[in-house]
């Protein structure tokens, strides 16, 4: 796969040196604040692939997650005082914790239904966001969010950008190796064929609960920067349609990509941003449709494709069996026949 | 209280609608279907567009509606949902995701998110004397009509041949086509009627909901959920579950505000929690 790339080849030196140059070159081809947009979305995007693309569960509820750090983050930022990385921090390990009984509970059930539980569940957090006005602001949402660091101010988003940056990359960072460790080839066995790796003697449910906890973290890391890089939390950050919008990412870049989640979430941000800045009045049609044609004809998604389409070129050799959802055509998985009572 | 009780009763009717539609869908066809509050609310706002546009009244929208969005619903089954089947169902959720985005957008780009008015059909518009209570005569007729045709999709289920095919193919696709039996020709038609259902129960909530353009998005999640506690492909248990879900939450809002929008969740999670297959769902269908 393109990890192994990036660990060993030439080619992926290449990739990653690129990369990091885009990374850092963003503010200055783009309007900061969508630079940051982009970063923390990519952090999300891949948040949900690391439990899509190589857990096999669709999670259609991570705006419970991104949304509840981006409201704690802001809390701690406003009413503690805390330097940002460190609210960023405690709200992620909020949305982490608050992943322990959703993903207890969600694991329990796989396929479509995870996602449909996984949904309600944050339909429920923003239920909680909305009546609790106290804290959360209803539906004037958190504002105010101090953007400072030890008194220094931020308020500059050019500089903030890569204040904030580091975060991402190590948030990005921790799923690469997440993916790449011994535990991230289990997950991806989970995700091929969950009765087999239950009867090699892995306790599937608390390794697919843990990957959704990491992931719910990650999420939360990128909520978190989001809220401070906006300076206001709102209850948009936990409603479903944030949910899709990460997933729609995921899949326009390709699912168990990893990295299409970057690209994805740069073209949706981008186009967000044009569609809300133009006369046209109906952003749901245009993110609907791409939705629709991606899911109809284009499956293995940006990074899915233009791996395919170099693969004969590099020779390289696919590590045996690992089908992902992108995989086209691919025969509908079979049931979980022993999911746990 | 008894009053409270009644209203959950017709708040559960609209579950009990929906839930329905979603679970004949699924169970033939292995598609959650995001896009069933949309025509929920497509079948509200039609029916507003026909009296508010061309004068067509309540009664013949309570018609006119469902067929024409089961109608829609076929073409979409013939065309896209086909498509998709065969694959991962993560694919249709997704696919009915965007087009419930278009939907919505659509419908409020023309009409804004404002809510519409639709008057109350003048037979049903006065009270009705319960004896214990009165009761706005427009609600209990809600609560008849959902009760009705529960019951007879539950006759046309279990009393006739067709009915015993689709619920054998329901619930055994593989061993009701090994047994000679073409279940790809009930699909469209089952879709369509699921589409439909939900198309009625949006015509019966245009006089007494708010008709807008979001009105079917936050429903449709909560009616997930329900379908969650009532069992996954268990059409009995998705209608028992709808106006159990109804009559507890008007209790729970009657009781304590607070937990009014958060309480179906609370009790999916404790029936996840203690029968992750549901109430009445069978442990194989997870």
């Amino acid at each position: 796969m393109i990890l192994r790339l990036l660990a060993g080849s030439a080619r992926g030196r290449l990739l990653l040196a690129i990369g990091l140059f885009l990374a850092l070159a963003l503010p200055w081809m783009i309007y900061p604040p969508i630079a940051m947009d982009i970063a923390c979305w990519a952090l999300f995007a891949v948040s949900v692939d690391l439990l899509l693309g190589f857990t096999g569960l669709l999670s259609f509820g991570h705006a419970a997650f991104w949304g509840s750090s981006a409201y704690v983050s802001g809390l701690l930022a406003v009413h503690v005082g805390l330097p940002f990385p460190v609210a960023v921090l405690g709200g992620a390990l909020f949305a982490a914790v608050i992943a322990v009984p959703i993903g207890y509970l969600a694991v329990r059930l796989s396929g479509i239904y995870f996602a449909m539980v996984t949904l309600a569940f944050a339909q429920m957090i923003y239920f909680i966001a909305n009546q609790w006005r106290d804290v959360t602001g209803g539906e004037n949402g958190l504002q105010g969010i101090p953007r400072e660091m030890f008194g220094v101010d931020l308020s500059d988003s050019f500089v903030f950008y890569y204040v904030g940056l580091p975060i991402v990359l190590l948030g990005l960072l921790l799923a690469w190796r997440i993916v790449r460790s011994p535990f991230g080839r289990v997950l991806v066995s989970i995700r091929d064929n969950p009765s087999r790796a239950r009867a090699l003697g892995y306790p599937v449910d608390r390794y697919r609960l843990l990957s959704f906890v990491l992931s719910a973290f990650l999420a939360g890391l990128a909520g978190g920067l989001f809220a401070i890089s906006h300076g206001f939390a709102s209850l948009q950050e936990v409603y479903w349609t944030t949910s899709g919008n990460a997933v729609m990412m995921v899949v326009l870049g390709g699912i168990g990509t990893l990295w299409g989640g970057v690209i994805g979430a740069a073209l949706v941000v981008q186009l967000n941003d044009y569609l809300s800045t133009s006369e046209f009045d109906g952003i749901g049609i245009v993110t609907g449709s791409i939705f629709i044609v991606i899911v109809l004809v284009f499956r293995k998604g940006i990074w899915g494709t233009a791996r395919d389409l170099l693969a004969p070129r590099l020779k390289r050799k696919r590590p045996g069996g690992a089908k992902s959802p992108g995989d086209d055509p691919a025969p509908a998985p079979a049931p979980d026949v022993n999911a746990p009572a | 209280m008894l009053q409270q009780a009644f209203n959950g009763l017709v708040g559960g009717a609209f579950y009990a609608l929906l839930a329905l539609g979603l679970s004949v869908i699924f169970g033939m066809l292995g598609v959650v279907n995001f896009a069933h509050g949309a025509f929920y609310m497509l079948g509200a706002f039609t029916s507003y567009v026909l009296l508010d546009s061309y004068g067509v009244n309540f009664w013949a929208a309570l018609v006119v509606v469902p067929v024409a969005l089961g109608v829609v619903g076929i073409v979409l089954e013939r065309l896209f949902i086909r498509r998709l089947t065969p694959l991962d169902p993560l694919y249709n959720f997704l696919f009915t995701f965007g087009l419930t985005l278009i939907l919505q957008d659509l419908v409020k780009r023309e009409y804004g998110v404002q809510s519409q008015p639709y008057p109350r059909p003048s037979a049903l518009s006065g009270t009705l004397d319960l004896g214990l209570f009165t009761y706005p005569a427009y609600q209990v007729f809600v609560l008849g009509v959902s009760v009705l045709v529960c019951l007879l999709v539950w006759f046309v289920l279990v009393r006739t041949r067709v009915g015993m095919v689709v619920r054998a193919a329901t619930e055994r696709p593989e061993l009701t086509r090994a047994l000679g039996i073409d279940v790809g020709r009930w699909v469209t038609p089952v879709f369509g009627f699921g589409i439909a259902l939900a198309g009625l129960a949006g015509v019966l909530a245009a006089p007494m909901r708010a008709v807008n353009p979001l009105m079917g998005a936050d429903l449709i999640i909560v009616v997930f959920a329900v379908v969650v506690i009532g069992g996954l492909g268990s059409l009995f248990g998705s209608v028992a579950a709808g106006f159990t879900i109804g009559l507890v939450s008007a209790l729970g809002n009657y009781y304590v505000p607070a937990l009014s929008q958060t309480l179906v969740f609370i009790l999916m999670a404790a029936v996840l929690l203690w029968r992750p297959a549901g109430l009445f769902g069978r442990e194989e269908a997870l």
